[in-house]
């Protein structure tokens, strides 16, 4: 599809998000649900006493029940059905042909570890801190936006041959 | 008047159902734009595909200018709309981390999902490495929680920073936006690499 009308598409979303909720799109905040609920059932008390875990956790409201949960799962839901319509389904590791399979998927882990890692610390994703912050005209947004974007241009050079 | 779901009290079941539908716009727009794939994805910071840019910033003005006229119909009650809390450390340092993990990862959180949903095992495995560093995170919080804490400004603007109005700062926005299309245009004729864009 055309980007720019992907955009248009993508944005109307987001205000419609906005609309019924008075809260943009979000992703890393779901599987901060997951790791949340995960460390809460395997070590409840361990969970309770965390200053990072215990905020998520609070009034006994279980953590699953989350707007972004049920949100993210749509992404599921419409990434499938995109990819049928435009007939992308396919099992498969996307690399370029310099680096292996192997590489890719290490380099895939340990960039996605540094990415939530910084989600938290940035207080939301893309998503959640940099698109929907910018829909609010947040100085936050715009900032996060700046840092990671500027940022994978500064490293760009370094990790070419992953790429390139 | 909206924002609906925070007014008018409705039904927890339909509040999901509603995240769910959102969610699938929000999938369908993702998959649609090409965010399943990562090396379209990273091709933004070589140039030879700038989608991500053009996405992201017609995304961003469709919403900001929808936000600016329903604010302006008196359509939506903004005291009620979350502004994102600025702490300026936490907000820069996260930024830099996320930066780094996007050009060796390839996706973020969002496209992730996406890319995962149609199969791509890349996306599967940055999945679970994200989970790996949010939960690194919660373990180590106490190490960074004054870092994460300290210069708090609030739910503040950059159209209240910069003192201008909400429209005169869309405006300017949309002026930068345009301006980083042309560029984008560019660049993609400049450093185009059909060998990749061919097959994405």
């Amino acid at each position: 599809m055309n980007p720019y009308l992907a955009g248009i598409i993508l944005g109307l979303v987001l205000l419609l998000s906005f609309y019924l909720t008075g809260r943009g799109l979000g992703a890393s905040g779901a599987m901060k649900s997951v790791v949340v609920t995960t460390i809460e059932s395997v070590a409840h008390t361990k969970a309770e006493e965390s200053g990072f875990y215990a905020k998520y956790i609070d009034e006994g409201e279980h953590p699953m029940n989350n707007w972004l949960v049920f949100q993210v799962l749509g992404v599921v839901v419409g990434g499938f059905l995109s990819g049928a319509l435009s007939g992308r389904l396919s099992i498969k590791t996307e690399h370029t042909p310099n680096i292996t399979k192997r590489r890719r998927i290490i380099m895939a882990v340990l960039g996605g570890a540094l990415f939530g890692f910084g989600s938290q610390f940035g207080r939301g994703c893309t998503s959640g801190a940099a698109l929907s912050g910018m829909a609010t005209l947040s100085l936050a947004g715009f900032v996060t936006m700046i840092a990671i974007f500027g940022t994978a241009y500064l490293f760009a050079y370094f990790f070419r041959k992953n790429w390139i | 008047m909206g924002p609906i779901i925070p007014i008018y009290e409705i039904s927890q079941e339909l509040n999901f159902l509603l995240a769910f539908v959102i969610g699938i716009g929000f999938g369908f727009a993702l998959e649609q734009a090409g965010f399943s794939s990562s090396r379209k994805l990273a091709g933004m910071f070589y140039g030879y595909d700038t989608t991500v840019l053009k996405v992201f910033f017609t995304a961003a003005i469709v919403a900001m200018v929808g936000i600016l006229f329903l604010n302006y119909f008196e359509m939506m009650d903004m005291s009620i709309v979350y502004v994102n809390e600025y702490y300026i450390d936490s907000a820069i340092i996260g930024g830099v981390i996320m930066g780094i993990g996007f050009i060796i990862g390839g996706f973020c959180p969002g496209t992730s999902v996406c890319a995962a949903a149609i199969g791509k095992l890349d996306a599967l495995a940055y999945l679970g490495g994200s989970l790996i560093g949010i939960f690194l995170f919660g373990e180590t919080y106490p190490l960074w929680k004054d870092i994460y804490m300290q210069n708090y400004l609030g739910g503040i603007k950059l159209s209240t920073t910069l003192g201008l109005s909400d429209g005169l700062m869309v405006l300017l926005v949309i002026v930068a936006a345009v301006v980083m299309f042309w560029v984008g245009e560019w660049a993609e004729k400049r450093f185009r690499r059909p060998d990749i864009t061919k097959n994405l």
